[in-house]
């Protein structure tokens, strides 16, 4: 077993070397520029970004044409989200979204608010959830667009979008999804669940860094954008630039992987997320599951230990690879918004980890993970003033703390 | 993020970890922050006469937070309780190379020094010197 041990696939996953081989071409034999119309160099180039985009269209249950590449999923946000409120803003000027998104999309929201707009946020349930009678009671004549995540990247949960998604259909409303943390991993079908706008990434589905795809509905409804990068008119007018085709082979390479091995695949990594589950529950008490017990994405684990700050137990595991909700590992010194959303509590948001497993994760290296975290987690106990209370039975809610830090 | 070499080598053989018993009144016990910030830290010593003869702590906290209070301990056995007050954050920070990010770890140590010193200067006040005497010779 080679160390360090990656359990971070929520973060990002490596190339699949299947989709590196496939894209390598690309970068010198097969260099041309996707928009030449004039000779052999562009209508190859042209030929394979119109492979990939069948290939990312079939994984979601869409048509090819639907498919505009972008740098990413950032990028396909930004687009879908301001796209389409300069684009309706004559429908009304609110839009809904949920407390738990991605900074993504509550950044965006944010700037559309300073532009004028309105923006509902949604607060989710314990689990991370947003139900469809939320939406519904949000909903609002002038709503222009709902933004609701398929699958949330920190704990994992998957939001019932295709009821969601009919709510926004019998109201007539633009349904937004964040599915990068979605597409691969659980069954997503733009018609039977709804979906009006969706956006996916490469490198969360063993593609390259810096390609991703929004999903823009061409019928019932068409979906209309504004660019928001002027240029050449590239992607139906969509997206100016030069297409990223290197990048977009390994995007539609990555997208049929995914298609054809997402059922085997999502069973072996669900099987692997609960032994790492099993192992630590039996050998720790104070262990709490963060989000859905049942709707959860099949590589997520996302748990707080009682007593144990975070980042100091990611110290303790250094040789396993994971992230954590707590400030201490962020630059803002705020602990996760997710977490927090889902009221939590601050002091379980500063002890949670989430372990991310994905295709080339070993049960091997759960165990060791398993391992290294209880270990860690009963040293950091042994030095926790919070475990000796609680030892000595006192409720942590009933003191006074000093919190002036 | 990298930690310092000595953050590390207090994190992974942390000096000191344990507990006093609180109820002597030779014991001076402080306890700082808040579960929902993310760091507490129970430091506790034990003095005789004015002179700091042992000191335990216990933290809740990121490894910067352990380092801090797991060095507090280190300082604070041998000084006096007039030395012990005088140990200001910055010189913690210095030692452990604390990025700005973890200052406040520093300031907690320091927070907890204090806290300790002004308890065992309370239990001084409240019980006669005789008796405080008494006790630390039958325990």
């Amino acid at each position: 077993m080679k160390l360090p041990i990656y359990l971070d696939y929520q973060a990002t996953t490596p190339v699949d070397p299947r989709v590196l081989e496939a894209m390598l071409p690309y970068f010198h034999d097969v260099f041309g520029n996707a928009a030449s119309r004039s000779h052999a160099f562009g209508w190859k180039a042209e030929e394979a970004v119109e492979l990939a985009r069948e290939q990312v269209a079939a994984l979601i249950g869409a048509a090819g044409k639907e498919i505009i590449f972008t740098s990413g999923s950032t990028e396909a946000i930004n687009l879908a989200l301001k796209g389409a409120a300069e684009m309706y803003a004559s429908k009304g000027k609110h839009l809904i979204t949920s407390l738990a998104e991605h900074k993504a999309v509550l950044d965006t929201c944010k700037h559309l608010e300073k532009l004028g707009y309105e923006v509902t946020y949604l607060k989710p349930d314990r689990t991370a959830r947003i139900s469809p009678e939320q939406v519904r009671s949000a909903l609002r004549p002038d709503t222009l667009l709902v933004s609701v995540m398929w699958a949330n990247n920190e704990v994992g949960t998957l939001n019932p979008i295709r009821e969601i998604g009919a709510v926004c259909r019998e109201q007539g409303t633009l349904l937004f999804t964040d599915a990068t943390q979605a597409v691969g991993k659980v069954p997503v079908d733009v018609e039977a669940d709804h979906v009006d706008l969706l956006c996916l990434s490469a490198h969360k589905i063993y593609g390259p860094k810096g390609v991703g795809a929004l999903y823009v509905r061409r019928k019932n409804p068409r979906v209309r954008l504004a660019a928001q990068m002027d240029g050449g008119g590239h992607e139906r007018g969509m997206r100016s630039g030069t297409l990223n085709v290197p990048g977009i082979v390994g995007l539609g390479q990555a997208c049929e992987f995914a298609r054809l091995e997402l059922a085997d695949e999502s069973r072996r990594c669900a099987e692997l997320r609960d032994h790492l589950e099993s192992r630590i529950r039996n050998e720790l008490g104070y262990v709490e599951l963060n989000g859905h017990p049942e709707q959860r994405l099949p590589g997520n684990l996302n748990l707080s230990f009682h007593f144990v700050e975070g980042e100091s137990l990611i110290m303790g595991i250094s040789d396993v690879a994971v992230s954590s909700g707590s400030a201490c590992t962020s630059a803002s010194l705020e602990p996760s918004h997710v977490l927090r959303a889902m009221d939590v509590g601050e002091d379980l948001a500063h002890s949670s980890i989430r372990f991310g497993i994905g295709r080339f994760t070993t049960r091997a290296e759960v165990d060791y993970a398993a391992d290294a975290v209880v270990k860690a987690v009963r040293r950091l106990r042994e030095m926790s003033p919070l475990y000796e209370l609680a030892q000595e039975g006192v409720d942590l809610k009933t003191i006074q703390w000093q919190a002036n830090h | 993020m990298a930690y310092s070499n000595k953050v590390l080598d207090h994190y992974n053989h942390p000096r000191n970890v344990g507990a006093l018993d609180k109820a002597r009144a030779d014991v001076g016990t402080g306890v700082v922050g808040a579960p929902e910030c993310g760091d507490v830290m129970k430091l506790q010593i034990q003095v005789d006469g004015d002179r700091i003869v042992d000191a335990k702590f216990k933290t809740f906290g990121c490894g910067s937070a352990i380092a801090s209070s797991s060095l507090a301990t280190e300082w604070l056995k041998g000084k006096t309780i007039e030395e012990a007050g005088r140990i200001r954050n910055t010189e913690i920070v210095q030692e452990l190379s604390l990025p700005p990010v973890k200052i406040h770890c520093s300031v907690l140590a320091e927070d907890a020094i204090k806290a300790a010193i002004a308890d065992y200067k309370k239990k001084q006040d409240e019980v006669p010197a005789e008796a405080a005497r008494a006790q630390a010779h039958s325990a």
